[in-house]
């Protein structure tokens, strides 16, 4: 089956390319590392698979970030048979330095001049044929976001695949340089390697310590004259990138036409509010609060109550019939308290958790959040770190697991560490339910309020923890802030629905699967040893809080429900939830976990209890994800303990401090 | 004419780029997205924080401490 691989700088569209060839559920967000990794689509054409990957965006294939590395990796090792490169038609010049680097590893490339819709409302012309010419590859006009040109590119592509040549484009890079290239690329060529060997002898003038280590191992070339070229490299390497643009230059002189007087852009205008220097910060809140409101008004008050009702109902129905069908009290006993009482609670919260990602949906869609990141960048420099490492914060708040994978982004180790490690105290969608029904119960007046106000202490408590890794952990430089801010564009309501299903999709096969799993086995252990009340301290699943309930004691939540509810929150946060309501739907009618809570917790363990919830130890999801981006369980097991003793003393300082306050 | 800091740029002025004073990788990336010898930038905004630069038509924020060992020769755009 032919591999077509996407390759193009971050916001060129890559990824709409990618859904709209595949249908896909890719998620496309307008900032700077969306795809972090690469993904995985099939499509037919002609009656034939062809198999599409999603290669991270990237402005160069350099060894700057783990992103650049794997989409640099996948070329080089020729697993694709021809590279589709995206270019954002608005940014030519920037966009064909990395075109110039595909034509020099020799692969086949397609370039699709993508957003042409946009280049013609700024008067950019473009000459198709003639650029194809100069280029040495097929080029293609495409507007990706409203389907156009796509047949003509995939078209293009496999033909080239199948029948066309590698190009054969050579930059030069002056005399000197030129030569020096060919010598190398001789000596290369003395080894039998399967790797284009004049871009590596390029790679090697360019410093590229990935590279350096690639020669060392596969190709016969000795230490000194290595260390040679190296020696040469510290001269001729910003060089090389200067000789790339001018061979761009000379290209668009001819190719492309630009209006040389500039016009200020809505882009330019929204900017101007949003990233002041006094209005930046304040607005961000203003939006998030809004968000956070329009969640609660629209998912609670419209929509909440319904699925509630209607999860009730359903409940009622199955546990009558089986009834009817005279089926054993311990299997309505489960149905009904374990599976609608439990599983059934984290349900209702659905129609909030699809308003909520649906708003942050628009929000990263619009290009907003590469602002956020823009005015948050001094308060992240206060804590040793900047601007960009605040985008992986906010991927967190729809889950961690992205969010961490966002990371990889940053460009050095200490910003990656800490922005890793901070990460869990972002709260996730799937501690909103969590919230949400301690809201209801103690303070269903103020929801959107007491929501911004956990998100907000979310935030607070990462910067504080990031503060003290830089000061005592990771004591490197910070590395420098560069970060692309892309014009704001409307976004598609169709891909905005599409990533929200994506979310509510995930959350749905938790609920059916690991969540479903954990309280079948809480409910066992709930009605276990026979001849005792369910759900009653003397069960085991009771007697095991008990021993550790004490645990909770200082912070004012001490109950054995409460307890396991927490430890079962690690295998998934929507845990919590669903085993509150499966052992208080023992003690109140029906499964009314908020009447329940309102007996055994006061407004102010409420509040301990959601500042424990909000940042004690992360899902095993997350720690996993953790594991494999750290590739070291040291740190795994420091990021599940140290968040689990925050927590905690955060959630002893809220009931100790409270109480003393006399609340 | 004189030689200044990128930083000492005031919104809506151009610079054409001419050096930078900064070893390492971070160097070459800030050829790579444009702001290679003698590309000419335009501040977008220069007050407090980073700063945002237009180069050929495209947004980027630059860190305070990198936008200062950036050397560029203030270039008119009015010809």
């Amino acid at each position: 089956m032919a591999v077509i691989a996407l390759a193009g700088n971050p916001n060129s569209g890559k990824t709409t390319v990618f859904n709209a060839l595949t249908g896909s559920n890719q998620h496309i967000g307008n900032w700077p590392g969306v795809t972090v990794e690469k993904k995985e689509g099939k499509f037919k054409y002609n009656n034939k698979q062809y198999y599409v990957i999603d290669l991270p965006g990237t402005y160069s294939l350099g060894a700057y970030s783990e992103d650049e590395i794997v989409a640099r990796d996948f070329i080089l090792h020729g697993n694709s048979d021809v590279v589709i490169n995206v270019v954002d038609s608005t940014n030519i010049e920037r966009n064909l330095y990395l075109t110039t680097q595909l034509l020099e590893i020799g692969v086949k490339v397609v370039v699709a001049l993508n957003m042409m819709d946009e280049a013609k409302q700024r008067n950019i012309e473009i000459d198709i044929n003639a650029l194809s010419e100069k280029l040495g590859v097929p080029v293609v006009a495409t507007i990706a976001s409203k389907n156009k040109g796509l047949d003509d590119l995939i078209e293009k592509a496999i033909k080239y695949a199948e029948d066309g040549e590698s190009p054969k484009t050579k930059i030069s890079y002056g005399e000197e340089i030129d030569k020096e290239i060919e010598r190398i690329k001789s000596i290369l060529d003395s080894s039998n390697s399967k790797y284009p060997n004049r871009w590596i002898a390029i790679k090697l003038l360019e410093g590229d310590e990935e590279i350096y280590k690639l020669v060392e191992k596969e190709f016969n070339l000795d230490k000194d004259s290595l260390s040679s070229i190296k020696e040469k490299a510290a001269t001729y390497e910003l060089e090389i990138v200067d000789k790339r643009y001018e061979f761009i230059k000379n290209i668009i002189s001819t190719t492309v036409k630009k209006p040389s007087k500039e016009v200020e852009t809505l882009t330019d205008k929204i900017d101007k509010i949003v990233t002041h220097k006094f209005w930046g910060i304040p607005i961000f809140a203003a939006i998030m609060f809004v968000i956070f409101q329009l969640t609660f008004v629209i998912g609670q008050d419209l929509l909440g109550g319904y699925v509630g009702e209607f999860v009730g109902f359903i409940g009622e129905k199955v546990v009558d019939f089986l009834t009817l069908i005279n089926s054993p009290e311990w299997l309505k006993a489960f149905i009904s308290e374990g599976i609608f009482g439990g599983i059934g609670t984290v349900f209702e919260f659905i129609p909030l958790i699809v308003v909520l990602y649906f708003l942050l949906g628009i929000l990263e869609d619009s290009g907003y959040m590469a602002r956020a990141a823009y005015v948050m960048d001094g308060l992240m420099r206060a804590l040793g770190l900047h601007g960009k490492a605040f985008i992986p914060m906010i991927v967190g708040f729809g889950c961690n697991v992205p969010g961490i994978m966002a990371t990889r982004t940053l460009d050095n180790k200490k910003d990656r560490m800490i922005a890793l490690l901070i990460n869990p105290f972002m709260s996730c969608g799937a501690r909103l339910p969590i919230y949400l029904v301690f809201i209801s119960a103690f303070f269903p007046e103020h929801g959107g309020l007491v929501l911004f106000l956990l998100y907000a202490f979310g935030i607070i408590m990462a910067l504080i923890m990031g503060r003290l890794f830089s000061k005592y952990l990771f004591k490197e430089e910070s590395s420098h802030f560069i970060m692309e801010l892309p014009p704001y564009r409307l976004p598609i309501f169709k891909y905005v629905v599409r990533s929200m299903w994506d979310k509510v999709w995930d959350f749905l096969q938790r609920a059916g699967t690991i969540i479903f799993v954990v309280v079948s086995l809480l409910w066992i252990l709930s009605v276990l040893p026979f001849g005792v009340e369910p759900y009653s301290q003397e069960s085991i699943l009771g007697r095991i809080g008990t021993v550790l309930a004490p645990i909770f004691k200082p912070a004012g939540f001490g109950t054995w429900q409460a307890t396991v509810s927490l430890f079962a929150g690690i295998a998934a946060k929507e845990a919590v939830v669903a085993v509150l309501g499966m052992v208080y739907a023992g003690v109140t009618e029906g499964n009314e976990l908020i009447a329940a809570l309102q007996q055994v917790f006061t407004p102010l363990t409420a509040v301990s209890f959601l500042a424990m919830t909000l940042l004690y130890t992360p899902c095993a999801a997350t720690l996993g994800t953790i594991k494999r981006e750290t590739n070291s369980i040291k740190w795994t097991v420091f990021s599940a303990l140290y968040t689990f003793a925050i927590g905690w003393i955060v959630a002893v300082i809220i009931y100790q401090v409270g109480s003393l306050l006399g609340f | 004419m004189a030689y200044m800091y990128l930083s000492n740029l005031k919104p809506n002025e151009y610079g054409r780029i001419k050096g930078i004073l900064q070893n390492g990788r971070v160097n070459k990336r800030l050829y790579e997205l444009g702001l290679y010898k003698n590309a000419v930038v335009k501040v977008v905004k220069n007050d407090f924080g980073p700063l945002i630069l237009n180069i050929s038509g495209n947004k980027l924020a630059l860190g305070r401490g990198l936008a200062s060992q950036v050397l560029v020769e203030p270039y008119s755009n009015k010809n």
